[in-house]
């Protein structure tokens, strides 16, 4: 266990390195690059400019300039925002609870769903219910999460009246009734696809665990088919599905930006696009760091919660 | 050595029971005769269409379907839809499939070398995919397509660039199992280069999952080029593709919903399509794997 532990830590870390090694690429290739603050303000010359690029040692060794950047992003020193000069983090900050909440509500809900399709498509293989479930993941993981979005609030909202369009709260009414209203449809949304996925692989590692022996030592032993089911295949079944959460992590924030967008939901996705939008470098960074670091540790995290778990990792 | 190798293979992937398998996948063949479809109308349709994909024409502003000669009606500046549909097809399916060429260059290449090599060498390319992995996928094209010049090539290139790793991880994992086998040892024991084995020897045996990885990328790829143009960073108008056709759609939901459900839908169609091809190849070809 503690060899495990110890492994997978390292591994993290190794990760981490490219990871950042990454985002500097991309800092790089941002127009300006670490300067392009300055190069939008017409009252810098080019000997400004220049004077600058000396004062932050822009013009030392890229390896020596990576490393001044990794550290500083490791002291939790990310810079601060062009649009009101907040640290970058705290401007992350304010819009984690949103995309968590987001991101949160749309795992419970494909993670419920996906659960169930997956179970029953693999205790009824080959059903006309297994048939449609694989289909219909299919063409789930085909249709881009913001027109399902597009034309369920052209449905819910507009034909239909019983959902709003977009926001996280009607100004004035700060109910967690109201607060839950607006979730139902992005959550719903983003959920979609990963309703999709999940069901899938929870009907193969259904289908795994179905086929060991203990599951036959159990029918021997006479069980019911709902006991063995509810006993020993779920729980063994759900195992490798913790790992898969971790996994999915980087597809859910995808899902999560784009969900945002079209609910003008104020999470992490939408502070990226708009800080895009005007020209924002230090918290597009920051969130794209921010993203990837999170993956990572999430990752991390799934690997232990299941070695903790697993008394196979857990024992040897 | 090669003669027998590419010889066998033949046999493999034309024999009655591979075409057989796919022949009976009626998934995958409602998805070629889609993409067929799609791809004829797209090719032919601009030129049969009475209207110009680019023709501005102010009096027939936000015609619904079945206007006259508008199919599929006209979007908020009077330009027919159905030619905007056909011309944006061009560019959403050659981006996509140019993309799934490039990546799955890179990644072919990235998994061979990882796969065969092993070592550090294979180490350190397999911890870099793991690291572009780690990115959710839409920040990273996202900031690199803000931060180049959004030419439909670039856009090719970006999405390119952030989709190959999945190929890389099929072939290495592949390249791995396959490096041990006799055909690899005989061929070092006959003195062929490393070069040789891998591109010549190994890499015809890994087709089938590369071929399974590269339609499914394709899949990928559209469906990207659709966010970020829907985001505004793809393909930039007057060209259309089927992203940036969605792009201003979301403010007229109400009062023309067609301009947001037909090019959602034509996306939807192409990329359901090739995933379905994707799933037909993955059991006719017999390739292991889990859907994604």
């Amino acid at each position: 266990m503690r060899g495990f532990l110890l492994n997978r830590l390292s591994q993290s870390l190794v990760l981490l390195l490219i990871v950042s090694v990454i985002g500097f690429v991309v800092l790089n290739l941002l127009p300006g690059g670490p300067l392009a603050q300055f190069g939008l303000d017409p009252s810098m010359t080019q000997d400004d400019l220049n004077r600058l690029k000396e004062q932050l040692g822009l013009n030392r060794p890229l390896w020596m300039q990576y490393l001044d950047w990794a550290w500083r992003l490791v002291q939790g020193d990310w810079g601060h925002s062009f649009r009101d000069g907040a640290p970058v983090l705290d401007v992350i900050g304010r819009h984690l609870v949103a995309t968590l909440l987001l991101m949160g509500s749309s795992t419970v809900i494909a993670i419920a769903i996906g659960t169930w399709i997956g179970i029953r498509g693999a205790t009824h293989r080959y059903s006309i219910f297994d048939y449609l479930a694989t289909v219909g993941a299919m063409v789930a993981l085909s249709i881009p999460t913001f027109w399902f979005g597009l034309v369920g609030i052209y449905v819910f909202s507009l034909r239909l009246g019983w959902l709003p369009a977009g926001n996280m709260y009607t100004i004035g009414d700060g109910s967690v009734l109201n607060y839950l209203h607006h979730l139902i449809m992005p959550s719903i949304v983003l959920a979609l696809v990963h309703v999709a996925i999940w069901s899938r692989y929870m009907r193969t590692a259904t289908l795994d665990v179905i086929s060991q022996e203990f599951v036959k030592t159990a029918r021997a032993k006479g069980l019911s088919e709902r006991r063995i089911l509810m006993k020993h295949v779920v729980g063994n079944a759900l195992l490798p599905m913790i790992t898969l959460a971790g996994m999915q992590l980087p597809s859910v924030l995808t899902g999560a930006l784009v969900t945002e967008t079209v609910f003008t939901w104020p999470g992490m996705g939408r502070l990226f696009l708009d800080s895009l939008g005007y020209s924002d470098y230090p918290v597009v960074m920051g969130l794209l760091m921010f993203s990837a670091i999170l993956v990572v540790l999430c990752n991390l995290l799934a690997d232990i919660v299941v070695a903790i778990i697993d008394p196979r990792i857990r024992l040897s | 050595m090669t003669a027998i190798v590419a010889n066998s293979r033949q046999e493999r992937w034309w024999n009655s029971r591979t075409a057989h398998r796919f022949m009976n996948h009626h998934l995958a063949l409602l998805g070629m005769v889609m993409i067929a479809v799609l791809t004829l109308a797209c090719v032919l349709g601009p030129y049969l269409l009475p209207y110009d994909s680019l023709y501005i024409d102010l009096r027939a502003r936000f015609a619904p379907p079945f206007t006259g000669h508008h199919y599929m009606g006209t979007d908020p500046l009077g330009r027919d839809l159905a030619a905007r549909l056909f011309m944006a097809g061009r560019v959403s399916l050659l981006v996509g499939f140019s993309a799934m060429l490039l990546s799955t260059l890179i990644g072919t290449l990235v998994g061979v070398i990882a796969g065969y090599r092993g070592g550090w060498i294979g180490t350190t390319l397999m911890r870099t995919v793991d690291g572009f992995l780690s990115f959710p996928s839409i920040f990273l094209v996202l900031a690199l397509a803000a931060a180049l010049k959004p030419s439909p090539m670039m856009i090719t290139v970006v999405i390119a660039a952030t989709s190959w790793m999945e190929v890389a991880r099929i072939v290495e994992a592949e390249v791995r199992s396959l490096r041990e086998r006799e055909f690899v040892q005989a061929g070092r024991m006959l003195g062929l280069s490393g070069t040789h084995i891998m591109f010549r020897e190994i890499l015809p045996n890994a087709i089938g999952p590369i071929i399974v990885a590269a339609t499914l990328t394709v899949a990928r790829a559209i469906l990207m080029e659709a966010y970020i143009s829907f985001l505004g960073y793809g393909i930039q108008p007057p060209l259309p593709s089927w992203g940036n056709m969605l792009n201003g759609a979301q403010q007229y939901l109400g009062t023309a919903p067609w301009l947001a459900i037909i090019p959602g839908a034509a996306i939807a169609i192409a990329v359901t399509s090739f995933n379905f091809i994707g799933d037909g190849l993955r059991d006719a070809l017999d390739v292991r794997g889990d859907h994604n």
